[in-house]
């Protein structure tokens, strides 16, 4: 193969941001999308822009790239200008963006062809590349389906075989592992390492998930249009040494530890994490259980280590000062009665579209206040069996019952039990927070009285009076969510379904999220929530992985760990439990 | 510029192409459906329309009189008893006119003076009517003419009108719908379909990918000119045959002036297009632009159904704008009357300078920026 001509020598810079700013008009609103932004990429190294959506990743990237011009300040990649310059830039560096830029009506190959003719690859190079790219990507036995066709996984790496057709000397990546399954974003990982090891390639890669920050070299983070901070990760990790701590009390349940954590004094963060809850501590604040949990007996403080995540939460909150838990969450949220009986049944559900099995031999239970998760990769089957779960979907075979409700036989009884959180949150721009909600309201059938009753708990309860008037479109992520909640609640279901309810939001926001989930949870409001954030999981009681359509495991996240132990070690977290099941399948199970 | 990446846009825009049924239709169905529709459904020469005849007092003469009616073909007599019940029918849209023969009308057109005819038309339908008007005035001019001769007497009119209709002597509407639909699918093809398939690269995030390639905006331009310029004149070609062959249009000017002029049109309509995707980058939203800026004017400001010449004046300035119009001309004339220069050029220059103008904003305005 050709070898980039003069890889630059490690640890030199290939790209620098300097006192970047940009801005958009949408509207009567500006939106500054990146403000006074510094950063640099070494050359050889992979490099990671890490933040929660709307934080700026996509322009700084698009800037790079010569797509955009900044307000002010100046970026040079390999050393030209990239405002006054875009072609030559363009030439030397390769961008994927979000979508990966495939042709879904063309086919691998003509995919590739296309790429080839526009990167300008001499004819007689092409069968070498195209054979190196197909073994490196494991695309070989498709070159003839069409785009469309391949799975989410197959796509990012076609797309990322389009982006290397003639070898760059940088690559952007623009949040390449967003909704593929962990199998396939670890083999990005080992790809993206390959070239940077056999190639010299420079790599700069955007991303949401906090904890693939400890596979870059380096790392910035953005919120908010500003840079938090750059540097490796274990630069970030040693700020927070020794201020975690894995906390767990016989006599209470985690959630109520969590909660009582999360107000503790000198606490930075709390969350559930599988049978403990995970704590990380302020700098001066004293690692003693009387402090932080007050008259419970026997609490073990286990030190655990830092992780890249600790060290954001305590970064964001610094500059926000926020304190740990936001207010309006609940006390006296001891026992509802826990385990009693199943309020969701299924067995054996199965739907069909034509030949295709969405979903097929689908079979759990969810107890009353518990906390139950969905977890797998698009295309896994999580949204439909969500929609047959709130009777959006006819399933073509098998039992459901929701809140005791035959779902074959009285869909919408089901309904009338049940709150429904969707994706993008469903809500109406155009309309206020008010107005949403009355909307709401209105449309699950409260009369007057009990309607005015419920806005004005949602108010209170949501923190969303500062905010009531306005138009809920200019809403920021965390409150159109609490908005989102507040209207999936409006009728007091027994059951709350959740899709990708944090996808995109901030760590914080995805906090303060499951801080008011927990406390549903607590009052006995059974949870159903899928997700692709692995560590997410970890919050749920149970849970259920499903790959193509079929449950890969079900139990709590500490036994499908032990499940998927190798030599009697349990994965240390989901995540890992995910892959070794995948690949634990018989061959071909998996769905191409 | 380069041939290589220019080949691949190309290429790969005929795959997308075939793989696409929807653009197919737009290209070659759609060109068939609206000929049909229009060659046989639409035609503005009046046939067999209902009119009512009133005759309040029956003679050899007055059935004489409707007698010339029934043999023509473009009425069909429906006698009534009275005038109530002919309006009533005129009301009601059973008739589009009443023809009313007076009770005198045997006994005046005997004493060789004015037989007077009341004839009246329903104005709703305002062509129909002053067709009706046109037809039964001249039914009545050929049956006076018989009338007399019949009665041994020469008529003598002080002048005699001779109308010979050219270039469509048959007055087939058919012979100017067809060229002027051929227009209608070409600004379709051009403009519709380009700005929607420009608008769905945006809206599948491929143009970001194609931007941050070393590919030109030109050569992106050229790369969606190219295909669609050959697609359109595909169903240019498809339109003309069926044109020719089914609905027996005559081509009575050249061919290569034909194949001239229509692709100028066809550079115009794909600037058109290509023009809106830089405004609009959402498939929706091109769809709406094109369908009010391209296809609507060319179906009712270039003259095809409508007349130029009998819209308000400043209705008429508007249709300077429209690039159908100056094309819609060419087209007539070539298919009906000729190669004559003095329609072709000058309208050709006009589409020249449209089209150059386009093509200059476009390259001002495309520029290689998410902006």
């Amino acid at each position: 193969m050709s070898a980039p001509n003069a890889a630059p020598a490690a640890g030199a810079p290939v790209l620098n941001v300097a006192g970047v700013s940009k801005h958009f008009v949408s509207g009567e609103r500006r939106i500054d999308a990146l403000r006074d932004v510094s950063l640099h990429a070494l050359g050889g190294r992979v490099t990671g822009l890490i933040g929660p959506d709307a934080a700026g990743k996509t322009t700084l990237m698009r800037l790079i790239a010569g797509l955009l011009e900044p307000d002010s300040g100046a970026i040079t990649v390999l050393g030209l200008d990239a405002a006054r310059e875009p072609l030559a830039v363009q030439a030397e560096l390769r961008y994927m963006p979000q979508r990966f830029g495939l042709y879904e009506d063309l086919s691998v190959q003509e995919n590739l062809d296309l790429y080839a003719d526009l990167q300008g690859v001499a004819p007689d190079d092409r069968p070498a590349r195209y054979r190196e790219l197909m073994h490196m990507t494991g695309l070989a036995p498709f070159t003839r389906r069409l785009a469309g066709r391949l799975s989410g996984g197959m796509k990012q790496k076609l797309g990322l075989a389009c982006t290397l057709v003639r070898p760059p000397r940088l690559l952007l990546l623009d949040e390449p592992t967003v909704g593929v399954d962990p199998v396939s974003r670890r083999e990005l990982w080992e790809i993206v390492y390959r070239l940077v090891r056999e190639q010299g390639m420079s790599v700069l890669l955007s991303t949401a998930y906090l904890d693939e920050a400890e596979r870059c070299d380096e790392v910035a983070l953005l919120l908010d249009g500003e840079l938090l901070g750059h540097g490796p990760p274990q630069a970030f990790t040693r700020d927070v040494r020794y201020r975690s701590y894995a906390v767990t009390a016989p006599g209470l349940k985690k959630r109520v530890i969590q909660q009582r954590l999360a107000r503790a004094p000198g606490v930075i963060d709390a969350v559930v994490q599988s049978d403990a809850v995970r704590l990380v501590l302020d700098q001066d604040a004293a690692a003693v259980a009387e402090r932080l949990l007050p008259g419970v007996d026997a609490v073990r403080l286990q030190p655990v280590e830092a992780r890249f995540e600790d060290s954001f939460v305590a970064l964001v909150r610094a500059r926000r000062g926020e304190p740990a838990v936001a207010a309006g969450s609940d006390d006296g949220v001891e026992a509802a009665a826990d385990g009693d009986r199943a309020v969701i049944e299924i067995h054996n559900l199965e739907r069909r579209f034509g030949e295709f099995y969405a979903v097929r031999n689908l079979s759990f239970e969810v107890r009353r206040g518990e906390v139950f998760g969905l977890l797998g990769a698009n295309g896994a089957g999580k949204s439909t069996t969500f929609r047959m779960l709130c009777g959006l979907l006819p399933p073509s075979g098998g039992e459901a019952r929701v809140a005791g409700v035959d779902l074959r036989r009285a869909r919408a009884r089901a309904r009338a039990r049940i709150g429904y959180m969707a994706q993008k949150f469903s809500l109406y721009g155009n309309l206020s927070v008010l107005q949403n909600l009355r909307f709401f309201s209105r449309t699950y059938g409260l009369d007057r009285h009990r309607s005015q009753n419920r806005i004005a708990w949602a108010l209170d309860r949501f923190d969303l009076h500062p905010v009531a008037n306005a138009n809920s479109e200019t809403l920021s992520l965390g409150y159109k969510q609490r908005l989102a909640l507040a209207a999936a609640l409006m009728h007091e279901p027994d059951i709350l379904f959740l899709d990708e309810p944090t996808s995109g939001v901030d760590p914080l926001a995805r906090r303060e999220f499951w801080q008011r989930i927990n406390a549903l949870a607590e009052h006995g409001v059974t949870v159903l929530v899928t997700t692709h954030f692995m560590e997410e999981a970890e919050y749920c009681d149970r849970l259920a992985i499903m790959a193509a359509g079929e449950i890969l495991a079900l139990g709590s996240p500490e036994s499908i760990k032990a499940r998927a132990a190798i030599g009697g070690v349990a994965a240390s977290n989901v995540e890992e439990a995910f892959i070794r099941l995948i690949e634990r399948r018989p061959a071909g199970a998996e769905a191409a | 510029m380069s041939a290589i990446r220019l080949r691949g846009l190309i290429r790969k825009e005929f795959l997308q192409v075939l793989r696409d049924p929807s653009s197919i239709a737009i290209a070659f169905l759609m060109p068939v459906l609206l000929l049909l529709l229009f060659g046989y459904g639409v035609s503005l020469d009046p046939a067999h329309v209902p009119v009512a005849f009133v005759v309040e007092q029956p003679s050899a003469a007055t059935a004489q009189f409707t007698g010339a009616f029934r043999r023509s073909q473009y009425f069909q007599v429906v006698p009534m008893a009275d005038m109530p019940q002919a309006e009533a029918a005129l009301m009601a849209h059973r008739v589009d006119g009443i023809v009313r023969l007076r009770a005198d009308f045997a006994a005046r057109l005997k004493d060789g003076g004015d037989a007077p005819i009341q004839v009246l038309v329903n104005g709703v339908d305002a062509n129909t009517a002053r067709i009706v008007q046109g037809y039964v005035t001249g039914v009545w001019g050929n049956w006076l003419e018989h009338y007399a001769q019949s009665q041994g007497q020469e008529l003598q009119p002080p002048a005699e009108l001779r109308t010979r209709v050219w270039f469509n002597s048959a007055l087939r509407s058919r012979n100017y719908i067809v060229p002027g639909l051929i227009v209608v699918i070409m600004t379709l093809t051009g403009g519709l379909l380009t700005a929607m398939v420009m608008a769905r690269e945006w809206e599948r995030g491929t143009m970001e990918a194609l931007m941050v390639t070393p590919v030109s905006m030109r050569e992106v331009l050229i790369g969606k000119l190219v295909p669609y310029f050959i697609l359109g004149m595909g169903g240019m070609v498809l339109s003309v045959v069926v044109a020719l062959w089914l609905f027996e249009v005559p081509l009575r000017g050249s061919v290569w002036v034909l194949v001239a002029t229509s692709s100028l049109f066809m550079l115009v309509a794909l600037a058109m297009g290509l023009l809106i995707s830089i405004v609009a980058r959402s498939q929706f939203v091109a769809g709406m632009i094109a369908l009010v800026v391209t296809f609507l004017p060319a179906f009712l400001l270039s003259g095809f159904i409508f007349d130029i010449g009998s819209m308000p004046t400043v209705v008429q300035w508007l249709t300077h704008i429209v690039a159908a119009r100056y094309f819609i001309a060419i087209l007539q004339s070539v298919f009906l009357a000729g190669d004559v220069w003095s329609v072709i050029l000058p309208n050709s220059l006009a589409l020249i300078i449209m089209g150059g103008l386009f093509l200059l904003l476009i390259r001002r305005s495309a520029r290689k920026r998410l902006e």
